[in-house]
């Protein structure tokens, strides 16, 4: 037990880095980390609405309806980057107005909305302080090193303090855009040289860790239709000479569970959620599982045809 | 009439969204695989970006008159995210055509720093409402044209060879970003 919550506290520092790792809040890390301060600064800002948003999805996972679970997510969260963007403002007007833009976005920063839906939802109160405390800290970590890198080759300093004073020249171009870009290429390849196989490693970018693209969902359906289609064939022509029964009950179940995916498939697009399609997806391959069984030559003529409908509806 | 010309073009150029402010970096690095799904998003992020604005802006100065501006946060992501939805919701049932050009991008833009930007940039920089449209509209555009000369960079990138083991996929991205972000520092100082 308790090497589980020391796990999930000390998986988001290297393990699931969010930024390095996970690939998640790319914008804030890349512009606010033109020198230390700045990134620090970030970062806490960012734990904090993360813990405390967490903790409260938590508190209320099981109230929030399905359907509405991302615009409930997002007023929780935004209205935690409220209370943290005025305690800046008062007490360290500094950092407010270096992050300026990026403080309000922190609501929109994939690493929080991301956590939320994937384990704050799913998971009690404390596993959800201490994944928050421990994503915190990766990201705050990373942002860190980051700014460390820029500040140091940029402005020969760290932290204020001036520490090459002027002796080897400046590279400018670390404070700019470019050398965002670059240095943040660099601290991915360093951590993937040093996680080679210990981690697992997600080297597309995007949020769609937490919620796919309609795009993704429909490949994946479309992906698992195949194969349960495949399967079939397979099993069906291995079966030739299997006992022709009169299933007329399984020959009908097939057509209507691919219209009931369908359907499900067409819900799920206008809602946003993707547990109803992946809902689909699992009884798509249940009920697949259960034809194939008893499933004829017949059977399994039928569904490339309803594979071939929808492929040409979706593409 | 120079003036609203001067906003488009130097949000194009100079103060390009995606390369000088790294507002929706996400979307850029994960969708510009292909021109032709790079080209939708860019078309889908004008298009969001222009509608947020045009909701959001009018908005926000009902919320300075009754002194309750720092409600901006989370008034905007909430316009934002059900505009969005209705939007994509509308484009379904009454141009089903254009929804399966842009409409898988849709979901994706809604929670991305771009159009929150945009919208609070606008507010930020005390636009009227027509330069906040254009503003937005120059931002995307911005973005479209990032996202564009990324694209057939990355294109050529999948196939070439002697990239190290561990710069392979998102770091050698990054490195390409840097060199196009490189190039579009030259356009600073063209609009004083």
């Amino acid at each position: 037990m308790k090497n589980n919550k020391l796990a999930i506290l000390t998986k988001g520092i290297i393990k699931e880095n969010p930024v390095l790792v996970l690939l998640l809040g790319t914008c804030p890390t890349l512009a606010t980390t033109s020198s230390v301060f700045n990134g620090l600064g970030m970062g806490v800002s960012a734990m904090a609405v993360l813990i405390c948003s967490n903790i409260v999805i938590s508190l209320l996972r099981n109230i929030i309806p399905d359907k509405v679970r991302i615009p409930c997510y997002i007023v929780v969260i935004a209205g935690f980057v409220t209370v943290v963007q005025m305690l800046l403002q008062a007490f360290v007007p500094s950092l407010y107005a270096s992050l300026g833009l990026f403080i309000p976005l922190i609501v929109v920063n994939c690493i929080i909305l991301g956590r939320a839906e994937m384990f704050a939802s799913k998971n009690n109160v404390i596993d959800s302080a201490l994944d928050g405390i421990g994503m915190g800290l990766g990201f705050t970590l990373a942002l860190g090193c980051m700014g460390a890198v820029r500040e140091f080759f940029g402005a020969g300093s760290l932290l204020g303090f001036n520490i090459l004073g002027g002796h080897i020249e400046q590279m400018g171009i670390f404070n700019l855009a470019p050398g965002g870009f670059f240095v943040f290429a660099i601290l991915i390849a360093g951590v993937y040289m040093i996680t080679k196989d210990k981690s697992k490693l997600v080297r597309e970018f995007g949020c769609s860790g937490f919620r796919t693209t309609e795009a993704d969902r429909r490949a994946a359906e479309k992906a698992k239709k195949a194969e349960a289609a495949k399967a079939a064939k397979a099993k069906a022509e291995a079966d030739k000479t299997a006992v022709e029964s009169p299933k007329m009950n399984e020959r009908e179940a097939v057509p209507t569970g691919a219209a009931e995916l369908k359907s499900k498939a067409r819900e799920g697009s206008v809602a946003q959620g993707n547990d109803p399609s992946e809902i689909g997806g699992a009884e798509v391959k249940a009920k697949g599982n259960n034809v194939i069984e008893d499933m004829t030559e017949g059977d399994g003529g039928q569904k490339p045809d309803a594979d071939v409908k929808s492929e040409v509806r979706e593409g | 009439m120079a003036e609203k010309i001067t906003i488009v073009m130097s949000m194009v150029l100079v103060n390009n969204y995606v390369l000088a402010q790294f507002l929706g970096i996400c979307p850029f690095l994960g969708v510009s695989k292909k021109l032709d799904s790079a080209t939708g998003m860019g078309i889908a992020v004008i298009f969001v970006m222009v509608l947020a604005t045009a909701a959001t802006w009018p908005i926000m100065q009902v919320l300075n008159q009754f002194e309750i501006g720092y409600l901006q946060t989370v008034v905007f992501i909430l316009i934002i995210a059900a505009l969005v939805q209705l939007v994509e919701m509308m484009l379904k049932k009454f141009i089903p055509s254009l929804h399966k050009a842009l409409g898988v991008y849709l979901p994706l833009i809604t929670t991305n720093c771009a159009v929150l930007g945009v919208c609070i940039s606008n507010i930020d920089a005390g636009y009227n409402y027509i330069n906040s449209l254009l503003n937005a509209a120059g931002a995307g555009l911005g973005f479209l044209l990032a996202m564009v000369l990324f694209a057939g960079v990355r294109q050529k990138l999948e196939t070439a060879t002697g990239v190290p083991e561990a710069f392979k996929g998102v770091p050698i991205t990054l490195i390409t970003a840097a060199m196009l972000s490189m190039g579009f520092m030259g356009f600073s100082g063209l609009f004083q």
